[in-house]
């Protein structure tokens, strides 16, 4: 039986779709059973994070609206085969599907799939419903700046208001030397004041540019790039492995170099 | 948090810290839905109201919103002066 994990933010930008893509596609190669459904219908995108915007002949809608069967609409991944995406439509909008639409089709999918991950639209209205609905595990996304840690803070509450929660958090494109010299916020920072629970820290890196522009993302290189080897760790989390965090973030100075020797060294 | 380690070392305020302000403020109002000026006035109230029944000292008075998890808390300390009828 499937866990529904809806991948949110608030604001946009921040990394959804990216998330979504590299998440489904480290689990994929885990061995597991994915389908990411793009909830983001008039602007989707995961079909182009994710190389498969070729491919596309059904749509959610169309499944939601009954001009084809759900399996018509699942592309299949030709580099893993264990991956599958339901796209989002484009010329239609939030209001073609409805909450309990997502709730009834994660339902007919459940059975066949270990994973399904629900890509969310920015925003808190209707799209965030729908993608919210059938979850059984919300991540929030944020990016260590004051405006998306705020709107996730916005995105944590209203997850809780709608008794999903509690959300779990991924901080994305987070600079170590930024950090360091005290120019960006820092996961504890962030963990301090959202309190919810950290399931990864996902560092900036040139890959996951390189990688989208070719439609094939980070993951699938496995542990090559710093984001990709991330991402992998936030798989094997999502799948109840203990896997230390990334060591990001720490000061290069004598005290934290006195304190690290007491600690394990995290990757 | 090396952040108390840069205060004791007496470094300048970092932009990061400025931020971790900023936001402590934003999300305190966004989650109570009370603007900084309503809490001003909220907190007066509160010191005016208890004046009444009790003599305090209006310098000693702190009252801050302080989180505890996702919960926000508002928090008095207010030290009652001693009316003269000690043991």
């Amino acid at each position: 039986m499937a866990t529904v994990l809806t991948v949110t933010s608030g604001k946009g930008g921040v990394g959804k779709t990216t998330t979504t893509a590299n998440l489904a596609v480290a689990l994929a190669l885990g061995g597991q059973k994915v389908v990411c459904i793009d909830g983001d219908i008039g602007l989707r995108n995961l079909d182009v994070v994710l190389g498969l915007e070729n491919r596309i002949v059904y749509d959610l809608v169309d499944v939601v609206e009954g001009r084809c069967r759900l399996r018509q609409a699942m592309i299949r991944d030709k580099r893993l085969p264990e991956l599958f995406l339901i796209p989002a439509a484009q010329t239609r909008d939030k209001s073609a599907v409805s909450p309990s639409d997502m709730v009834r089709l994660c339902d007919e999918l459940r059975p066949e799939f270990e994973w399904i991950l629900i890509d969310s639209p920015a925003g808190i209205e209707r799209g965030f419903r729908n993608a919210i609905a059938p979850a059984d595990m919300c991540l929030v996304v944020t990016n260590p700046e004051v405006s998306s840690v705020r709107d996730a803070d916005r995105i944590v509450g209203l997850i809780e208001a709608e008794e999903k929660g509690p959300a779990r958090l991924i901080i994305n494109r987070l600079n170590p030397s930024l950090v360091r010299r005290g120019d960006m916020l820092t996961a504890d920072d962030i963990l301090e004041l959202l309190a919810i629970e950290l399931v990864g820290i996902v560092p900036e890196d040139e890959n996951v540019v390189i990688s989208t522009n070719r439609g094939q993302p980070v993951a699938l290189d496995g542990t090559k790039s710093r984001a990709g080897q991330a991402f992998q760790n936030i798989a094997r989390r999502l799948r109840g492995e203990k896997v230390p965090f990334l060591n990001l973030e720490e000061k290069q100075n004598f005290f934290s170099k006195l304190f690290r020797l007491n600690r394990s060294e995290g990757a | 948090m090396a952040g108390w380690l840069d205060r004791l070392l007496g470094q300048k305020e970092t932009s990061a810290s400025k931020a971790r302000e900023r936001l402590k403020l934003v999300l305190i109002n966004d989650r109570t839905d009370l603007t900084p000026e309503a809490l001003e006035r909220l907190k007066n109230e509160i010191v005016t109201v208890i004046s009444h029944y009790v003599d305090i000292d209006p310098n000693n008075i702190r009252i801050d919103m302080t989180q505890e998890g996702r919960e926000q808390r508002l928090v008095a300390d207010i030290p009652i002066r001693s009316s003269g009828h000690r043991r």
